[in-house]
């Protein structure tokens, strides 16, 4: 069995561009819309966020996305309905990212074996700790062909991401600075560059995606130098607000890459 | 099941039963872990202790007294003790674990202490530790909260607290945890965070229960030279995340004897929608990082609750609890506002006491006891009602 992630780490090592947007938002039904137009415009893979009442790890962007993509009536039962025609119209790699609580009471197996068969990826679950995930969830995971990404800061140890590079399989998720999402990049470029200086010459397995902090070409180019790509979350979800058009998302990732 | 068998206390993975853990992103991990680490060994060291009972004595003023309510005795028919935690320096239980976090933050070499807080209670003493020694303090406190406990920001605000309001969600405890959390996250190598309840990521549960355990110590001390047993009846406390309950109950979780009762926030009623009945409303799941029992919709999002009584306005309640819960060592029983309201009235006509409305839920459940012959009841009045006094004012039309 396939997984179009792994796959597209294969032939394709350099400037991937990923992008986050927040399921049910703004209208309930642009989940497929906004996929489809992401993959016209050139994104290489994509994560798709199921929303979650009180979410810790994200700024005031995707706290109000996701505020109203549930205000809209967007539950993992109605995003996996809407999942169902994602691979008549999208091809490229689809992650699903969201917070452990959802995934819970829609249970974790039940979780595994929909998104799997709607042809989904993987998976990132940021609270979702490598101990439970291991002792628990991991069968469930690697039955369904899903890649589980884990996340990396400046403050992670040497030690621990070795560990987490054990685990993972598709790419690990590098934030830019221990930050929730939609700041701007650290600004301390030093410690920056000495972070990603670290992350090269730990010699990972997995490919490294830069994220958090990513708004425009600059920053993306400057992720790209020293990872193999990056992933957009705020900005995105900042040009959809109001609308989507196909044209508006185009002019967005033209303006990256 | 055997009961005895049964281990109530924190497991080496950081449960209690199937609950607690540790569900936090990445960007958390270094700072809960280097806690998870190092908190047994710094609270268990001698000189720690020694310095953590001094302030609570010379400081905070305990030993709290525990006092025979006789006039509410003879209302119920049975031996009545209250455990004085509204005596304590600043109003309420709370500072017994502010105090030992402060120190514990001193020990990891912290600089900026940050804090949620629903009544204002844990923020006021917070903020108090933070000026007694000289650390920044920033207050992450619900949009909601700040106007009905406008007392206790004035308080946070004199003492040089900085008060952050959380304007996102029920604009409540909850929401000002999550800002609470995202500071932590955006502030990772000088920060500690104080949190108030026997919530959070493990060891949070484990610790705020052990500072807070001062209180279940002095209990049975105090009851031993009152009544020659260490043991009551019973030991009553409300639950909002549960940590003055935890303080009372934890030194007699293995005396079997022991009747524990919770007495959570029903709100406008269980049924209304306007409710904090974590037990009776809620199902098994994780928030704030830990796995636990909370109301939640059966997409997994997490409910707005309503009490009256700010302290208790949180939709989960804390992973031991939920354990205790569970597995029948305590039990959970809930209370309106209005319940709790006459409960604070009845206490002060009666005892010259104004109680906190949090803790008036504790009281208001003797209204619903069976009394047989002459048990004895400790229930924990975990603070003071001055704070509440607005609240009392409009609802009495004083």
């Amino acid at each position: 069995m396939n997984n179009r992630l792994i796959d597209l780490f294969k032939n394709k090592n350099r400037n991937l561009l990923s992008v986050y947007f927040t399921a049910g938002y703004p209208q309930l039904n642009d989940t497929l819309t906004i996929a489809k137009a992401l993959e016209d415009a050139g994104a290489d893979f994509l994560e798709i966020g199921f929303p979650y009442s009180d979410p810790v790890a994200d700024g005031p962007t995707i706290q109000q996305s996701s505020h109203v993509a549930l205000e809209n009536g967007m539950s993992l039962k109605v995003l996996f309905q809407q999942l169902e025609k994602l691979r008549d119209q999208v091809s490229i790699p689809i992650i699903l990212m969201g917070y452990v609580n959802p995934v819970l009471q829609y249970g974790v197996e039940k979780f595994c074996t929909d998104a799997a068969r709607v042809g989904v990826d993987g998976v990132i679950v940021p609270d979702l700790p490598m101990y439970e995930y291991e002792e628990l969830y991991r069968d469930a995971f690697e039955q369904n062909n899903l890649s589980n990404i884990f996340l990396i800061t400046p403050q992670s140890s040497d030690e621990r991401i070795r560990k987490i590079d054990e685990l993972s399989q598709g790419f690990i998720y590098a934030l830019s600075s221990s930050s929730t999402t939609g700041n701007k990049l650290a600004v301390d470029a030093e410690q920056t560059e000495k972070y990603f200086q670290r992350l090269k010459g730990l010699k990972l397995i997995n490919p490294l995606m830069i994220g958090f902090g990513i708004n425009n070409r600059e920053s993306f180019q400057k992720a790209c130098s020293v990872a193999n790509g990056a992933i957009i979350g705020s900005a995105f979800v900042k040009t959809l607000n109001g609308s989507v058009n196909d044209a508006k998302i185009k002019e967005f990732i033209t303006s990256i890459r | 099941m055997n009961k005895t068998a049964i281990n109530y206390y924190v497991d080496e993975r950081g449960y209690f039963g199937d609950f607690g853990g540790a569900y936090i992103p990445e960007m958390l991990y270094p700072n809960v872990e280097e806690l998870r680490q190092n908190y047994l060994s710094i609270i268990n060291d001698p000189a720690f202790q020694q310095e953590f009972k001094e302030l609570l004595k010379d400081y905070v003023g305990r030993e709290t007294p525990l006092f025979h309510a006789k006039r509410l005795s003879d209302h119920y028919g049975a031996t009545i003790y209250l455990k004085r935690e509204d005596l304590n320096h600043t109003g309420a239980h709370k500072v017994n674990n502010t105090i030992g976090q402060i120190l514990l933050a001193e020990k990891l070499g912290k600089k900026r202490i940050i804090a949620e807080t629903g009544a204002g209670q844990h923020g006021v003493a917070t903020a108090t530790v933070c000026a007694l020694r000289g650390l920044e303090c920033v207050v992450y406190m619900g949009e909601i909260d700040i106007k009905r406990q406008a007392p206790n920001v004035a308080r946070m605000k004199m003492l040089g607290a900085t008060v952050v309001p959380a304007t996102s969600g029920s604009k409540t405890l909850k929401d000002a945890t999550n800002e609470a959390m995202r500071d932590w996250i955006n502030n990772p190598v000088d920060t500690h965070y104080i949190i108030g309840s026997v919530v959070g990521p493990h060891p949070y549960p484990d610790m705020v229960a052990r500072f807070q355990s001062v209180i279940s110590a002095e209990i049975k001390q105090q009851l031993k030279e009152k009544t020659g047993s260490e043991l009551p009846d019973y030991v009553m406390a409300c639950v909002g995340g549960g940590s003055n309950a935890m303080g009372a109950f934890y030194h007699f979780l293995n005396d079997e004897s022991v009747e524990l009762i919770a007495a959570e926030a029903a709100g406008l009623g269980v049924d209304s929608g306007k409710s904090a009945a974590t037990t009776i409303l809620g199902q098994e799941g994780v928030l704030h990082g830990s796995r636990s029992i909370l109301m939640q919709t059966e997409d997994g999002q997490v409910v707005e609750p309503h009490s009256i009584s700010a302290g208790l306005d949180y939709p989960g309640i804390g992973p031991q609890h939920a354990h205790l819960f569970k597995t029948g060592r305590g039990k959970y029983v809930a209370v309106t506002d209005d319940e709790a309201m006459q409960a604070a009235r009845l206490l002060t006509r009666l005892e010259g006491i104004i109680p906190a409305i949090e803790s008036s839920h504790a009281l208001a459940y003797l209204e619903k006891m069976k009394f047989k012959g002459d048990e004895k009841v400790v229930v924990c009045l975990s603070g003071r009602g001055d704070k509440d006094l607005q609240t009392y004012m409009d609802y009495f039309n004083l």
